[in-house]
């Protein structure tokens, strides 16, 4: 296996590490500090989120280490557990089993599988063609029709959003961009900027937040914290273009995108979360819910950045 | 020693299938001896309740497996008792099926029941079987604590090839007792509806 760390790739991590650090020691000392109970939760809330990146950051440094491959993989283990935990919260029926089978263990691996060996059109129509026909074919041969729709809706939706919109990120890998060979740094570029809007959506939020965007949905989202972390994280993604094959006004122009659409996923995400009355996905990372509560943003930002980074620059 | 780790591979592989994380509500992991009834789905409930206690309970908690499906086929046989240190039983036949039970009962140890007697698609469970309601009551000093498995029917359902990949939890409830007295139908039905209490706010 070559080990594919170029060295634009080492500068960045050393990067995201001294950034790490620095948002570790920040959250230490306030944790040390805080007295009030409201300004407690928030910190251990800050506290767990750090906690939760130092843990991706290492996952994704072995996957870009080990490259393609493995990040493939990684990719789709994630799919997996966000399936997962969105089937485990959504009422269907014993008789859905084997449309749930098929979408765990026939449309997963088949498409990372397209990815891996580059077949972009299979690729974008398996599971909006091929799995929205297969599946319901499955559910209904059981003769069940309480509920069918909503049943046959739940899976679809689940496929889409945890496998089909999430292996976008990894497929950035097989864009083919003329005069720009290290298609990784499409891919880093794109979970920074979600990640750092996300928390810069945080933080800006607390600090500033008075308006809040949909109460209803999503209590914690204000628009002071949207334009503030949604402008902050648009000026990381701008002053990263050098990394891109765009101009500094396109990578600021990508960048905006999106953040944009990762928050629309996360207050998509949330609603849904809501209408089945669950406060978070799950339970797999201590104190962050589960991998979902994590993706939401990603599994929106991902196809939009993926196919506006292909009909402009790709061949 | 090879029991230990086909056990632990068994553990893991159904962890990362269906999870079964233990929520203990209203009791406490505990010695004592026991009799443990949960809502029947799936041949993973067996395996998935047992995995759930503590390893120091594992020991001396014995779960009740049927005979006409554990029991046939070496390697399935080998995991019922040399894993998960489950007791056999005939569901029908003329032995009296709740002899190998009141055994365990009798060394003071415990035991996991499925007291409706066979795999329903359901997500709430079904009559109960009166063999419960006669253990409670030969062996009194055994606490009855209510157990509800969510989603297995929707992971494995019966008839299923394989499972899918949808997590439970192992929901452990407040002990319940035999009351002096008490009718074995009235006993039953609200031994039922304890279990039938903890599916509430859980997704099943």
């Amino acid at each position: 296996m070559s080990l594919s760390l170029s060295p634009t790739m080492i500068t960045l991590f050393g990067g995201v590490l001294a950034l790490l650090l620095v948002a570790s020691l920040v959250g230490f000392v306030l944790s040390r500090r805080v007295t009030s109970e409201g300004g407690r939760l928030t910190i251990d809330n800050l506290n767990a989120r750090i906690k939760a990146w130092w843990l991706m950051i290492a996952i994704f440094a072995v996957a870009f280490t080990f490259g393609k491959m493995v990040t493939i993989v990684l990719f789709a283990l994630t799919s997996f557990y966000c399936l997962r935990e969105f089937l485990s919260l959504t009422p269907t029926r014993p008789e859905d089993h084997r449309a749930v089978a098929a979408a765990f263990y026939l449309f997963i691996p088949l498409q990372y599988w397209l990815i891996a060996v580059e077949w972009q059109t299979l690729f974008a129509i398996l599971i909006p063609v091929w799995a929205f026909l297969l599946l319901p074919l499955l559910s209904v041969m059981k003769g069940e029709t309480e509920d069918f729709l909503p049943r046959t809706a739940r899976i679809q939706w689940a496929l889409m959003l945890t496998v089909f919109c999430i292996s976008h990120a990894p497929a950035l890998l097989i864009l083919d961009i003329p005069g720009f060979e290290e298609n990784f740094l499409l891919l880093f570029f794109l979970i920074t900027v979600v990640q750092l809007s996300d928390v810069l959506q945080y933080v800006f939020g607390k600090l500033f937040g008075r308006h809040k965007v949909a109460p209803r949905v999503s209590p914690a989202k204000t628009w002071e914290g949207l334009i503030g972390g949604g402008l902050s994280a648009s000026a990381v993604g701008a002053a990263l273009f050098w990394i891109t094959p765009f101009s500094p006004l396109e990578a600021a122009g990508m960048a905006l995108t999106i953040v944009l659409a990762g928050f629309v996923g996360g207050l998509v995400l949330s609603a849904v979360k809501r209408s089945l009355k669950a406060k978070d996905w799950g339970t797999m990372i201590e104190g962050h819910g589960g991998a979902l509560d994590r993706m939401d943003s990603v599994s929106f930002a991902a196809p939009v950045f993926f196919h506006l980074t292909n009909y402009f620059f790709a061949i | 020693m090879i029991a230990r780790l086909v056990g632990e591979a068994i553990f893991a592989a159904t962890r990362f299938l269906v999870g079964g994380h233990p929520r203990w509500r209203g009791v406490e992991p505990d010695l004592t001896q026991r009799i443990y009834f949960a809502n029947h789905a799936s041949h993973l409930d067996t395996i998935l309740l047992w995995a759930a206690l503590p390893g120091a309970l594992r020991r001396t908690t014995h779960p009740v497996a049927a005979h006409d499906y554990w029991g046939t086929g070496a390697l399935k046989r080998f995991v019922a008792i040399d894993v998960l240190n489950a007791v056999l039983v005939e569901r029908s036949g003329s032995r009296d099926p709740l002899a190998p039970m009141r055994e365990v009962l009798e060394r003071g140890e415990s035991l996991i029941i499925f007291p409706e007697g066979t795999r329903r698609n359901e997500a709430t469970p079904g009559r109960f079987k009166p063999g419960l309601y006669h253990l409670a009551r030969d062996f009194p000093q055994a606490q009855l604590v209510p157990v509800y498995l969510t989603n297995l029917a929707r992971a494995y359902p019966k008839g299923a090839l394989i499972p899918a990949p949808i997590t439970s939890v192992v929901n452990f409830g407040p002990p319940v007792e035999l009351m002096a007295g008490e009718d074995k139908d009235a006993f039953l039905a609200r031994a039922q509806g304890a279990v039938a209490a903890l599916a509430e706010g859980e997704s099943a």
